[in-house]
């Protein structure tokens, strides 16, 4: 058990806690924009499989790393925007129109991979790039500045959305939105606009959490690759009680929890492999039952907007 | 409102007349009587890189063994995890008089106890199970995947330069389990000082925890990695990405994936069995047998990759393995 | 959930005037009848239609692939039963996210509850074998019943005592679950009959021939668990809308400030419904490995949770709706199999297009409503 707190093997368990924390906290970023202007997208699973594929193929085929970032981000925001049609503008169940958006890109993720590259391939991922001078501070160093790029972007993301939440009119309206989309109506707010606005901006980044899985990460596709990650990272947005900084701790503690079975395993500490697997999902629910704040739900979280009705 | 509501319409009625007019076009072949029909049921894709893929390949072997297309003709329904929608296919593929119905999935096994009576002149083969019923027209198969684990082992236990291997599976059980067991003996019998970690991810196809998995085992220590199921296409990539770490496959081929770094996979080679219930049915033996893959059978084959070089004390203890495995003077305690 | 709060006002709103102007009654409720069963058949026809496009990409005959469909699903005996037998958990899964939609609860939760009842069923038989079908069977069903129950309690004790939100807690479970089924698995509930093999499959030993449901048609799946599931379906009825606790959990989830003023315990209700959820769903659990595969095994629940919520929605989260909702939606996905065993496509394909049957289906209710509001403003223009 001592072995547990070796400077080792605490680098090596945050260095993994970073790298499986990156899509979940891509994913679950923008889950929170479309959950803070009232939309709840169960469908984030599906649309990071698509785009996982996409970033896959076009790496694959093309080799352009930045291009398969590209098309992951573009393939989202058209799901994103499907989902927006089905659930703003045709105000469907959004549990239910969620469901069926994950079904699609589950089914047709695996159908596009038999299609079109029809075996297991690996493809060359962003590389780990140190950041100079930073990568050489002792310890923390090396774990947080010897990273690919994707894990940057996706902690530089907290505060950027965290800023536009929070000090824009952009936010503002956002969560106007979501809290009560009938003044928000009778404010000159475009409540369907800011909807799929916001739906397709976390799509967009859903899109960027597949991308780095297939492309960052593990560097290659299958079906279901996500294994179902984008439920996990919709969870983590309740976790972090609809906020940037909340939902980067939940991404943060999910998989420093994954990281620490993993090391449990590895080291021979005496737990049944079963039990080492279920603890990330038991502390995430002990710790958010235990912690004092909890958010509060935008009050017009999963309601459509019917001018005059509501 | 109107405008869209005939836009929808007009594109409406263009999926339909192309959909006749493609419908007009394509006319069904009849089958031919002369043809073998083979029809299969996986529980993941045939593409999986594991346990589906070992049965399609082995199945595409006989078509070609066999000549071809108009000898042998073969369909396949996958990803049937679900058994009854499995059934449902078995039943299908039964009634439409297929030669040869393979259940491959341990879990149909109540459907082809129900299903094979009812179609006495079809053969039926399922797996992994060692289990024919007692009934005459099915065929039970499994691999003894601790065999080419524990060939796996000798080798890996000879090779590591650090002592530490890392085992990276999904659950404990089935043949990832026997596998692992038999790997972990393969070490102990030539290097009784070797590390080897276990870590099972609890899914069969969580890619990225596996990855997690093996990049944990690297940062540990280890310089040699092995694993099974479909997921562990993540502990390959982890391997890779490290640059110096072998990798030891099972039940299919990996060396594609990686041709720098796969010392050896056991395969699964179900093509020899197959070639001989083909010709059973053929002569009207429609089951009664279980089958277990072995190296003594040839069912179990160690691909070493020619690219990876393997110290030639190595391949000889490899070699003293399989034959010992083969005479039963070493056993493997599951 | 707000359109399901207005679907339930618009069904009781549209009593009371059913009620209030006796004459009219039939003929409004048939049209809307009508309304709820058309437009989503669109939808459907829409999504097949927009799939017939990948069919031809794929080289395969759309008017073959659909025709296989309808064959499959209702064509025959065989296709008949299966539909029933894919029917029955989904009726029961969706049973249970009726009952917590009814009270604003989100139940993601399905696949864990099913896992946790059909642990508790499994073991108990295992174990108790010997005794007689007569007290073997109703125990099973209600240790079924019990074990999705507890798994529904967590989230419902969480949410109203902690106000921990239930779509995390019900995912987190479900995950927990699966773990908890793959340890037994491996271990104490582990088939001795693989271990003896040298197989060591994820799967337990058979139940006993005393535990096991029968057949209702002799050499198809087709099982007893169907009329479980279609009288869980009338009692949830009876509960919903002819008890006091069904009345206080329907008007939790219509409003539960109002409800709250009235003196309703708003959180104990929606744990109440939870729990309630879990336990039919854990029914699911049991009736599958009693009535399909005999045994536990890994992967027995696969979908149904995520389905059972489709289901639900379909039948306008109505106990009775349901019923033709997850035989529609069971005979959808068995004719979608069939298709793709007819026209041999990629099977990735059947969950494509019922990705987009779903997705169709639930935008379609907008024009549902407004239909059957333009029907109802008609006919007050009419008086």
């Amino acid at each position: 058990m001592s072995e547990l707190l070796s400077a080792n093997v605490l680098t090596g368990m945050l260095n993994t806690m970073l790298t499986l924390a990156t899509p979940l906290l891509f994913a679950a970023l923008g889950e929170t924009f479309s959950q803070r202007s009232g939309v709840v997208n169960l469908g984030v699973d599906g649309i990071m499989l698509l785009s996982a594929f996409g970033a896959f193929y076009v790496v694959l085929t093309n080799g352009s790393l930045f291009l398969g970032l590209v098309v992951a981000m573009l393939i989202g925001i058209a799901m994103g925007a499907a989902m927006s049609f089905v659930s703003v503008t045709m105000k469907a169940e959004q549990g239910v129109s969620g469901i069926g958006l994950q079904m699609f890109g589950l089914g047709m993720s695996s159908l596009l991979f038999k299609v079109m590259v029809g075996t297991v391939k690996t493809v060359q991922g962003f590389p780990r790039v140190r950041i100079p001078l930073l990568a050489e501070i002792p310890f923390l160093g090396p774990i947080l500045f010897n990273n690919n790029v994707l894990v940057y972007i996706a902690f530089a993301l907290v505060p950027i959305c965290w800023y536009v939440l929070e000090r824009t009119t952009i936010g503002l309206a956002i969560k106007a939105v979501g809290q009560n989309p009938a003044a928000a109506d009778s404010r000159g707010i475009n409540v369907d606009l800011v909807r799929y606005g916001s739906v397709c901006f976390g799509a967009m980044l859903a899109g960027m959490a597949g991308a780095a899985i297939s492309i960052s990460t593990v560097n290659l596709f299958q079906d279901n690759l996500t294994a179902g990650q984008g439920f996990i990272a919709v969870a983590l947005v309740y976790f972090g009680g609809w906020t940037p900084v909340g939902v980067m701790f939940g991404a943060l503690l999910f998989s420093v929890a994954n990281s620490l079975q993993l090391w449990l395993q590895v080291l021979g500490v005496n737990v049944p492999a079963g039990l080492a697997n279920m603890l990330p999902y038991i502390l995430t629910i002990v710790v958010l039952t235990i912690s004092v704040s909890r958010g509060k739900a935008p009050a017009a979280l999963n309601r459509p907007f019917l001018r005059g009705e509501n | 409102m109107k405008r869209r509501a005939f836009l929808v319409s007009l594109v409406m009625l263009m999926v339909m007349v192309t959909t006749l007019a493609v419908a007009g076009a394509t006319s069904e072949a009849e089958a031919d009587s002369e043809v073998f029909r083979i029809a299969v049921v996986m529980p993941s894709a045939t593409t999986d890189t594991a346990f589906s893929q070992s049965m399609w390949s082995a199945l595409v072997t006989v078509q070609e063994a066999m000549g071809g297309e108009e000898a042998v003709e073969l369909v396949y329904s996958e990803n049937m995890f679900i058994v009854p929608d499995a059934a449902a296919a078995l039943r299908d593929y039964a009634s439409q008089g297929y030669d040869l119905v393979i259940g491959h999935g341990s879990q149909y096994g109540t459907i082809i106890e129900d299903l094979a009576p009812d179609f006495p002149e079809t053969a039926f083969a399922w797996g992994t199970d060692v289990n024919t019923f007692g009934l005459d027209n099915v065929y039970a198969y499994t691999a003894a995947a601790e065999q080419g684990g524990y060939v796996n082992g000798v080798i890996a236990g000879l090779m590591t330069q650090s002592g530490t291997i890392g085992v990276t599976g999904p659950v404990e059980v089935g043949d990832a389990r026997t596998y692992v067991t038999g790997f972990y003996q393969g070490v102990r019998s030539v290097n009784s000082e070797a590390n080897v970690a276990e870590t099972w991810t609890g899914s069969f196809s969580d890619v990225a925890l596996m990855t997690a998995a093996a990049q944990t085992h690297i940062l540990n220590g280890a310089d040699i990695l092995t694993g099974s199921s479909q997921s562990v296409v993540g502990s390959i990539g982890a391997a890779l990405e490290a640059g110096d770490v072998l990798w030891f496959g099972t039940q299919a081929e990996q060396t594609t994936l990686a041709p720098d770094i796969v010392v050896a996979s056991q395969v699964y080679d179900w093509s020899m069995m197959l070639m001989e219930i083909v010709e059973n049915a053929q002569s009207g033996v429609y089951g009664g047998e279980s089958y277990i893959l072995t190296l003594e059978n040839e069912g179990l084959k160690i691909a070493y990759n020619e690219g990876v070089d393997v110290p030639a004390e190595a391949v000889e203890a490899a070699e003293a393995a399989i034959a010992g495995i083969i005479d039963g003077s070493i056993e493997i305690d599951l | 959930m707000a359109y399901c709060g207005c679907m339930g006002d618009n069904a009781s709103v549209g009593s009371k005037i059913a009620i209030s102007k006796g004459v009219n009654r039939h003929r409004h409720d048939w049209r809307e009848l009508g309304i709820r069963v058309l437009v989503p058949a669109a939808g459907v026809i829409a999504a097949l239609l927009v799939s017939a496009l990948f069919l031809i990409l794929l080289r395969a005959n759309p008017i073959a692939a659909y025709a296989a469909m309808v064959r499959g699903a209702v064509g025959s005996t065989f296709g008949l039963t299966q539909t029933l037998v894919k029917m029955t958990p989904l009726l029961l899964v969706g049973l249970g996210i009726c009952i917590a939609f009814r009270a604003k609860c989100i139940n993601i939760g399905g696949r864990g509850q099913m896992i946790a009842g059909a642990l508790l069923t499994a073991s108990f038989a295992l174990r108790f074998g010997h005794l007689p079908p007569v007290v073997l069977l109703p125990m099973m069903i209600v240790l079924g019943f019990v074990g999705g129950a507890v798994w529904g309690f967590v989230p419902g004790f969480l949410k109203a005592r902690f106000a921990v939100n239930e779509i995390l807690t019900t995912i987190m479970m479900n995950s927990i679950a699966l773990q908890l089924m793959n340890m037994l698995l491996q271990g104490a509930l582990m088939d001795p009959a693989g271990i003896e093999a040298g197989t060591f499959l994820a799967q337990s030993a058979r139940l006993p021939d005393a535990g096991r449901l029968a057949r209702i048609v002799p050499r198809t799946l087709l099982h007893s668990g169907l009329f479980i599931a279609l009288v869980m379906a009338v009692v949830v009825y009876v509960f919903l809308w002819r008890t006091t606790l069904g009345y206080r959990i329907r008007a939790v989830g219509l409003n539960p400030q109002a409800s709250r003023y009235a003196g309703i315990k708003v959180p104990a209700y929606q744990a109440l419904s939870l729990t309630l959820a879990g336990g039919l769903a854990g029914i699911a659990g049991a009736v599958e490995i009693m009535g399909v595969h005999y045994r536990l095994l890994e992967g027995f629940t696969s979908g149904y949770g995520f389905t059972g919520i489709v289901a639900a929605l379909l039948g306008w989260l109505h106990p009775l709706g349901l019923i033709p909702a997850s035989l529609f939606f069971g005979g959808l996905l068995i004719g979608a199999d069939t298709m793709q065993r007819a026209v041999q496509v990629p099977s990735a394909l059947v969950n494509a297009i019922l990705g987009l049957v779903v997705l169709f289906v639930s935008a379609s209710t907008v024009w549902t409503q407004r239909l059957i509001q333009r029907f109802r403003s008609q006919e007050t223009a009419h008086e």
